[in-house]
């Protein structure tokens, strides 16, 4: 095997363009990142493409490949291609600004939006928050923290290519841990961000960020828990206020 | 900005009605299906159906809350699909409340009508 070919086509371009074919050797545990790179340094320099850790930790790789986005610095060839061939397209629901590389900024804003950020009330001079680890907050924290943003739920979403404005999984996502951050001031400003048409109940739970998120998080989950939450707030109000 | 928060209070309100009268919708049905598996052994009459049916209050308090369920379980699902089609909330509200009322009419003609045999 490690003496064929691969057939990889490139999405070359911006949100107009086509597939360009390039034959790439085959080599044994080579990632798909390591096909780009192989084209990017060998065959052609001028394609785009955004990577930096390598190791599945920055979560800037991100890409469609053979269909399905993913980070391509994880994904070995040998488990997606089919016969000899590679499809590699940028991210889906993101507009490209070059060949694999996608905007990302209307992802992060809608993060801002959803208040998918910390705000707290200590200062310095406070001691230390004490979060029992055993609490069910930080439990419910716990199991959607490990996001780093890589939008590959964000581009499988059915929801956010149909509906633009929908705040997507991961900005949900964060939302949830967030509502859980006992230390956080800004709860009800978070519970009515991600309230209404662009929000949490917007969301299909067809479950396709879950499917496709490399951390194996579940911002499904991490939604319905936010439906519940906004849903009861509106109805009897919230340990926080009313909506 | 407080009319866009009354919307988004509307909506969670009405996803919290969905999601109950979902609840009670999945005790009807088994329920449902479980008359009908006993409904139909042996042939299925129009006499046999009324005969239990008839004057029964139980069987008519049941299908009534069954028919409550679906008044506001299905409307509510429909305006969603209609609006996300095509983003007028003119047609989605038209349309999903020409539903409700004719599930509201039609399901409690049909329970009065079991419940009374056709007297009415």
């Amino acid at each position: 095997m490690s003496n064929s070919e691969l057939k990889v086509k490139v999405w070359r371009g911006t949100q107009e363009g086509a597939f360009v074919e390039y034959l790439v050797p085959r080599n044994p545990n080579q990632t798909v990142l390591d096909v780009v790179t192989f084209i990017q340094r060998k065959l052609d320099p001028t394609l785009s493409y955004r990577f930096a850790c390598r190791v599945g930790m920055c979560g800037s790789c991100a890409m469609t490949v053979n269909g399905v986005a993913r980070w391509t610095c994880r994904t070995h060839v040998s488990q997606i291609v089919e016969g000899d061939s590679l499809e590699i397209a940028p991210l889906n629901n993101l507009p490209v600004i070059k060949d694999l590389a996608t905007d990302m900024r209307e992802f992060f804003n809608k993060w801002k939006g959803a208040v998918g950020f910390f705000k707290g009330d200590a200062t310095r001079h406070d001691d230390f928050a004490r979060v029992e680890p055993e609490s069910p907050e930080r439990q419910l924290a716990n199991a959607g923290i490990e996001c780093i943003g890589c939008g590959v739920c964000y581009s499988s979403c059915e929801v956010v290519q149909s509906r633009p404005n929908y705040l997507g999984p991961a900005a949900l996502n964060r939302a949830w841990t967030l509502t859980n951050d006992v230390r956080d001031v800004q709860q009800l400003d978070r519970l009515r961000a991600v309230a209404g048409d662009e929000g949490c109940h917007a969301c299909h739970t067809q479950g396709s960020c879950t499917e496709r998120c490399p951390k194996k998080l579940e911002p499904t989950a991490s939604i319905a828990g936010l439906k519940k939450l906004v849903a009861r707030a509106a109805v009897r109000g919230s340990k926080w206020g009313k909506l | 900005m407080g009319q866009v928060m009354s919307q988004a209070v509307m909506q969670a309100k009405l996803w919290y009605a969905q999601r109950i009268s979902a609840m009670i919708l999945g005790l009807c049905v088994s329920i449902h299906l479980v008359i009908i598996f006993y409904a139909i052994r042996g042939g299925l009459t129009a006499e046999e159906i009324l005969g239990r049916t008839q004057g029964n209050i139980a069987f008519a308090i049941f299908y009534e809350i069954f028919v409550l369920a679906c008044f506001v379980h299905a409307p509510i699902g429909l305006a969603n699909i209609l609006e996300e089609t095509f983003s007028k909330r003119f047609i989605s509200k038209a349309l999903s409340s020409l539903l409700a009322v004719l599930i509201f009419i039609l399901g409690t003609t049909a329970v009065i009508g079991v419940y009374t045999g056709g007297a009415l």
